[in-house]
């Protein structure tokens, strides 16, 4: 079987099936979240699929009033770079906490995944308190 | 190249910075180029300038792209050859970069570079929307995240590590805002104090109203040429002996450093190398201050404070007008206002004008050296320039 391309759209096919998945190059060994088609540190381009534990913790954050037309029904919204455990980082909403400090863990939440629909209805994942 | 000038500015322009209704961007830009040639009466536009470069950040503002011809077509230059240049907040100091490649190649001996946006007929909604294409799509905008919002993590950071605090950022605005009332171009000519910065509206946690540049209309211009024709046009060039540019990741997540701005780091090496200063030798600059936290970056990242100084910095008073070292005497982004294409090569305009002694109530006395740092997006491009005035 060949592997999925290693795409930041598989990356999201992937999140919609509750999997937050890099890609990782077979040569150098170089972890990449999200998956690239080419290697930044030895330019190879053959990758396989790792699942990444999804529990960090929050490095930065920040709550935003002023929003675009897509998520003005949402504002005042959190978002936030979390530091995973592997010391990959993602950024993406905080939900369901008031109360945000620098290093508190968070973990991955899937359940707002579904089906394609169109933008803003993603991001396909969130961060959410343990 | 030790030092010695790589091109010359013969003339600069700048249409006023505001709310310009009615007015398409190829309209502005032709202000800025009237004041450019006004300014330099032996210039023959039509006969001397071989290339343009103009930095113009979105099509999305006027449903118009392919700037390089519009703003070319209405300066009166056609058919020189006309080129947009992109690279987000820093597009216009990408042309200058560009039009510093083009006279060193031997290509074109007289070059335009400049830059505009037209932005204020949008919606506030609108604008945070098209300015946040310049970030990662589908890590960033997808996620909700906003331009304020990637100063507002990076600001979150800062004052973590360390302990920046909301009212050194206000005292940037403050600044910033009063050189603002000694710049007739600027947006906002009104002075403010550090309580009404503190209690202005959240934009983005910890960032507020005031600690956010304006949306605005403008444009810019300056005239390059290579520095032994620059007697030929005027007797006041101005000589830019170091440039720089870089780049770093289009995510401001996948960042080793949320506190310090990579590019602007490494463009700021290569000029002052090129220029054979260091920042002890600077006596004005103009730093982008998109937000109040990127100017107190903008110090530490161009050596005018160690790192994680740049809070204390601004309080001591330094950075002001009449300080050690005057930055934004403009105004900055933050009161003259940041139409996006159109900063980079408006902030040469400023140092222009302070090298040839006519900034007027906002000179600082015998400025010889000045520097600019145009950045784009959170990071991801970051262009440095270091001036010097004539010295017969």
């Amino acid at each position: 079987m060949t592997e999925a391309p290693f795409t930041i759209d598989q990356f999201y096919k992937y999140l919609a099936r509750g999997k937050l998945m890099a890609g990782k190059c077979t040569h150098c060994g170089k972890i990449h979240l999200p998956p690239r088609p080419l290697c930044d540190r030895c330019f190879h381009q053959t990758f396989t699929w790792l699942e990444i534990a999804g529990t960090g913790k929050l490095v930065t954050y920040t709550v935003i009033h002023v929003a675009p037309e897509q998520f003005q029904e949402q504002a005042p919204y959190a978002v936030g770079i979390v530091e995973l455990e592997t010391g990959l980082r993602l950024p993406g909403m905080i939900r369901g906490t008031t109360q945000l400090s620098i290093g508190m863990t968070l973990t991955i939440d899937f359940t707002t995944c579904t089906a394609a629909q169109p933008w803003p209805q993603w991001p396909r994942y969130c961060f959410k308190p343990m | 190249l030790d030092g010695k000038p790589l091109v010359s500015i013969v003339t600069a322009g700048l249409s006023k910075f505001g709310k310009h209704e009615g007015l398409y961007a190829r309209e502005l830009f032709a202000e800025a180029v009237k004041e450019a040639f006004d300014r330099c009466p032996r210039l023959e536009p039509k006969r001397d300038i071989k290339a343009m470069f103009v930095g113009h950040m979105g099509e999305a503002y006027e449903h118009q792209g392919h700037t390089g011809a519009a703003t070319a077509d209405w300066a009166g230059l056609l058919n020189i050859p006309a080129t947009r240049t992109e690279a987000a907040c820093a597009s216009s100091g990408a042309a200058l970069r560009s039009g510093i490649y083009a006279v060193l190649s031997g290509l074109a001996d007289i070059v335009m570079v400049g830059g505009v946006e037209k932005m204020t007929h949008r919606t506030t909604a609108e604008v945070t929307e098209y300015l946040a294409m310049a970030s990662d799509y589908p890590f960033e905008q997808w996620h909700g995240i906003t331009f304020p919002g990637l100063y507002g993590l990076m600001a979150t950071a800062h004052m973590s590590e360390y302990g920046t605090t909301e009212a050194q950022m206000a005292e940037v605005a403050v600044k910033n805002h009063h050189h603002g009332t000694l710049n007739p171009k600027a947006h906002m000519q009104k002075g403010i104090t550090v309580e009404t910065a503190l209690n202005s509206r959240p934009v983005a946690t910890p960032l507020k109203l005031y600690d956010c540049s304006l949306i605005t209309d403008g444009a810019s211009c300056l005239i390059l040429t290579k520095p032994e024709l620059a007697s030929k046009f005027t007797d006041q060039p101005v000589h830019i002996t170091g440039t720089g540019q870089a780049s770093d990741t289009i995510g401001l997540y996948e960042r080793e450093s949320l506190t310090s701005l990579q590019a602007a780091k490494l463009a700021a090496k290569t000029a002052y190398k090129m220029a054979q200063i260091t920042p002890d030798d600077i006596d004005v600059a103009e730093v982008h201050d998109c937000f109040t936290i990127a100017e107190i970056i903008a110090y530490e990242d161009l050596g005018f404070c160690p790192t994680g100084k740049g809070g204390p910095l601004v309080e001591t008073g330094e950075t002001w007008l009449g300080g050690r070292l005057p930055v934004n005497t403009s105004g900055g982004l933050k009161a003259k206002g940041h139409p996006v294409g159109a900063t980079g090569t408006a902030q040469a305009y400023e140092i222009y004008l302070q090298l040839t002694g006519q900034a007027n109530k906002r000179q600082v006395q015998g400025a010889q050296v000045g520097l600019t740092h145009n950045v784009g997006g959170s990071g991801a491009t970051a262009t440095v320039h270091i001036y010097r005035s004539n010295q017969p």
